[in-house]
């Protein structure tokens, strides 16, 4: 199936969970990433269960802030 | 008010503009923002915002201009190193406007003096360089209903969204809570491009000139990426979160505190 991350088409396996796709685009500090599907974010406990769809739109979002702590 | 004949001149360019015109000049010229942070964002949007007449504008910064500011911070200069980064911005601005009134707070934002602080403004800019800034704002914007622009850059990279507190997607929608510390790294470890900071700086300002005029399509519901090095603006659109600690249905967050430092419990590698 085909799917779109950070707007790149994708072509991936049926049965793909966020979980495996955040392996397979080797995210660095995946515990770190906001993951969104068609535009709802998703709780991190369910980036186990949760499958992708063809022609899902997934966004991973990251933390920018310039970094400082405080 | 009404505009006299030297800001009828000053402002020309922008009055021409059909979406503009006199009335959204005088607008400007009554409008307040808060520019959080005289850093890399909050230099270029301080001194668009002073040069387009908006007409008082707010500087929170407790820090001095340091030598290593000056390749992105445009608004200090090399003679104000060692000075307060307040007096600097200030002094720059009524250089460029004097229609401009400038109110200064040398020290950081806390949950004791936030809200009094954003209440007396109709937009706020959060050009801070921190996480536990950043979720302050967003907090306190939400519990005072101020709409502002959040902002970040790194290295080539920025993002920014316009949040309207209540209405559309929060920082918290799409980040619950500040990260560890140390795990995502800083400007100073990480290094940034100079003009990264006047591009997602100008981008900031562009968002609270529309908002104060009341025109265009703001920046929404969408976080807006952009990469220098591939010079691509990405759009993610972002729905608002139910679960949102925040502004979700069930909220967690229901006074404003200080986020606490949480403790980094990632393995290092
Ligand atoms: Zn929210």
């Amino acid at each position: 199936m085909n799917i779109v991350v950070n707007g790149e088409q994708v072509n991936c396996d049926d049965d793909l969970t966020v979980s495996k796709l955040l392996i397979e685009q080797k995210v660095k500090m995946p515990e770190m990433v906001s993951v969104e599907i068609n535009g709802k974010i998703l709780k991190r406990t369910e980036f186990e269960q949760t499958l992708l769809k063809d022609d899902d739109k997934v966004e991973f979002l990251y933390f920018m802030g310039g970094g400082r702590w405080a | 008010m009404g505009l006299n004949e030297q800001q009828i001149e000053r402002y020309s360019r922008q009055i021409i503009l059909e979406e503009v015109g006199g009335t959204g000049q005088e607008k400007l010229l009554c409008s307040k923002v808060l520019i959080v942070g005289a850093g890399g964002l909050g230099a270029p949007a301080g001194l668009y915002l002073a040069a387009a007449g908006v007409g008082t504008i707010g500087i929170v910064d407790s820090d001095k201009v340091d030598l290593s500011n000056l390749q992105r911070q445009i608004i200090h200069h090399t003679g104000d190193v060692g000075t307060e980064k307040v007096d600097s911005a200030k002094a720059k601005i009524q250089a460029i406007n004097p229609d401009v009134t400038v109110q200064t707070y040398q020290s950081r934002l806390t949950a004791e003096n936030i809200s009094e602080i954003i209440r007396q403004y109709d937009f706020v800019i959060d050009g801070t360089d921190n996480f536990a800034s950043k979720f302050l704002i967003n907090d306190a914007c939400y519990f005072e209903k101020k709409a502002f622009s959040h902002a970040g850059i790194l290295r080539f990279d920025g993002q920014l969204i316009t949040v309207l507190p209540g209405e559309t997607t929060c920082y918290r929608c799409i980040f619950r809570s500040p990260p560890p510390a140390g795990v995502v790294p800083s400007c100073s470890e990480a290094g940034v491009l100079g003009v990264l900071a006047g591009v997602i700086g100008l981008l900031q300002a562009t968002e609270a000139m529309k908002y104060l005029l009341g025109i265009g399509e703001l920046l929404t519901n969408t976080l807006l990426v952009y990469n220098a090095l591939e010079m691509e603006f990405y759009k993610a659109k972002l729905d608002r979160n139910p679960d949102c600690p925040l502004c979700g249905s069930s909220p967690t967050i229901t006074e404003l505190k200080d986020e606490q430092q949480p403790v980094c419990d990632l393995k290092e590698d």
